[in-house]
């Protein structure tokens, strides 16, 4: 589905990702890993099509990414609803182009998948930092995407809220939904979710390791697998901390 | 136990309301205290003679002009002269305000074209424009509403094109992702977005058309409430002076009021502490 091809990305004269290749089109969720700075956000801008790449490409289904696409959206780490439209309102704006019948059912089932029908007609100012992230994954979700970008969507959530949102995703994705390429600072969170975790290094962002995850959903943190993952992951996050471990050892 | 708690706890329940509505009294009167204590030392010192009454008039005196202004119905026609003008030159300049200030705030390139030429047109001292619009216009209506929508103009433009200019880049990305571009960007996003700063410019716009139209009726006219003022001046009668100056604040704060009003309805969804 996802054919990324020696992609670079340059602000000026400083490179910020790349080159950097892989493909993308087996996984339910694929979650992107990597320090703070390293070219995440980067290469979810470049997917979306909100920035051009300096070279390389980028294929969805042969082809080429030259802007934002229909079948590709985007929830950001902020909500970023516009405070003057209601729910509904802001939901709606990702379907604009659809005929008016065919826009309010959307409207009404993506409301329905994150438990938000009652408050359709709330402006964001009644809602609360949860309930406004999950506006902003209904209007990710209405148009049906094929490829649903997240950026650390969870990340401003209180922990119990984040781990329902989690589910609630998911839930969301199942067997139908869109696939997800998801960025997280969360180990845990990329470990219960991901069926593939690609971890970056950088800036320039390039791939450190690309790894399947094919233990059974859903998934207990405290199973031995998961902490295998978990400290692979942490020893590429942080080099630093495997010379620490060794000399306590 | 929990009876001893009842009783202590009611006494100081009870009587929260006849505290929050003294609370709410007090904050109405308590600016009203200076003003009135400026208003009594003044009228003293008329009543005892102790200032010239020409000079200035007591503030009973001034009210009693005013009211015998508005009694006999001389005042109408001047008020409602007024008033035209101020509309008239303030709708005239806010409109090509939001329409020049909408275009170089969503165009980089107009903006390049236009703005600085409005600013240097700006740097112009107001009044050094009506004798301009004097030889142009002639001296009567058109001079005066061009002098008020001219001045009404700038600080609509400047606070409208800021607001479109200045839009929140993580909104219009939203925008971009969804592919909303020209018109349903701009009704979309752009110009909500901007509608606070529009209101704030709507505002300080008529604040300065009311200022205008004194300097405009000055110039020379027949009519109006800077005629009357100036009249007033001209016969010797200073708490006619003094009258219409009251009237000229009243007016300024009623129009104020209403685009206040018309304000806080339309932007309702803003998430920001009520202000009285
Ligand atoms: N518009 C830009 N202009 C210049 N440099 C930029 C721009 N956007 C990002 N960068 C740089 O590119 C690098 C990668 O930024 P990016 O936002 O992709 O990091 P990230 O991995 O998402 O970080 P975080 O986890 O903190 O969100 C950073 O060093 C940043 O300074
Ligand atoms: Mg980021």
């Amino acid at each position: 589905m996802i054919d990324i091809q020696r992609l670079v990305k340059k602000f000026d004269d400083f490179t910020a990702l790349g080159p950097l290749g892989f493909t993308f089109d087996q996984e339910r969720i694929l979650t992107v890993i990597g320090p703070s700075g390293c070219g995440k956000s980067t290469l979810l801008r470049l997917l979306s099509g909100l920035e051009a790449p300096t070279q390389g490409r980028i294929r969805l289904d042969g082809e080429t990414i030259s802007g934002p696409n229909p079948l590709i959206s985007v929830a950001f780490q902020e909500p970023r609803l516009m405070p003057w439209l209601t729910v509904a309102q802001n939901v709606e704006l990702a379907v604009w182009d659809r005929p008016d019948a065919e826009r309010k059912e959307a409207v009404q089932a993506a409301l329905v998948k994150v438990s938000l029908t009652q408050f359709a007609d709330a402006l964001p100012k009644q809602l609360s930092g949860g309930m406004a992230q999950r506006v902003g994954l209904a209007r990710a979700l209405v148009g049906s995407p094929r490829l649903l970008l997240l950026d650390e969507p969870f990340s401003a959530l209180d922990p119990l809220t984040r781990v329902r949102m989690q589910d609630h995703l998911l839930e969301i994705v199942g067997d139908d939904g869109p696939n997800v390429l998801l960025i997280t600072h969360d180990i845990d969170e990329a470990i219960v979710l991901s069926d593939r975790i690609i971890v970056l290094d950088g800036p320039p962002a390039q791939i450190r390791r690309d790894l399947v995850v094919d233990l059974p959903k859903p998934r207990k943190r405290s199973s031995r697998e998961f902490q295998e993952i978990k400290e692979l992951l942490l020893a590429d996050l942080l080099p630093e901390r495997i010379g620490a471990l060794e000399e306590a050892a | 136990m929990s009876e001893l708690i009842l009783k202590l706890v009611r006494p100081l329940a009870a009587p929260a309301w006849p505290y929050a509505l003294a609370h709410r009294a007090a904050a109405i009167v308590r600016p009203l205290i200076f003003p009135a204590l400026i208003l009594a030392v003044w009228q003293g010192l008329g009543s005892f003679s102790l200032i010239d009454p020409v000079l200035l008039p007591t503030p009973t005196k001034v009210l009693g002009a005013l009211y015998e202004m508005v009694i006999s119905g001389y005042l109408n026609p001047h008020l409602a002269i007024s008033f035209q003008r101020v509309l008239l030159g303030f709708a005239a300049g806010s409109a090509v305000a939001i329409v020049i200030g909408a275009l170089t705030g969503y165009s980089t390139w107009w903006r390049s074209i236009i703005d600085p030429t409005i600013h240097a047109i700006r740097t112009i001292p107001g009044l050094a424009w009506i004798p301009m619009f004097i030889l142009w216009l002639g001296i009567d209506e058109g001079s005066k509403v061009v002098l008020i929508a001219k001045a009404s103009f700038f600080p609509t433009y400047l606070n409208f094109m800021s607001g479109i200019a200045r839009a929140d880049r993580k909104l219009i990305e939203v925008g971009q992702v969804y592919r909303l571009r020209g018109v349903r960007l701009i009704t979309k996003v752009l110009l909500p977005h901007s509608l606070p700063f529009l209101f704030v410019g709507l505002r300080q716009s008529m604040g300065v058309a009311w200022l205008v139209v004194v300097a405009a009726e000055l110039m020379g006219a027949s009519s109006g409430i800077g005629y009357v003022l100036l009249d007033g001046e001209m016969t010797g009668r200073a708490q006619i002076v003094m009258a219409c100056m009251i009237v000229f604040a009243l007016c300024g704060k009623t129009t104020d009021l209403i685009i206040a009003r018309i304000a806080q309805r339309v932007l309702s969804w803003q998430d920001t502490v009520e202000k009285e």
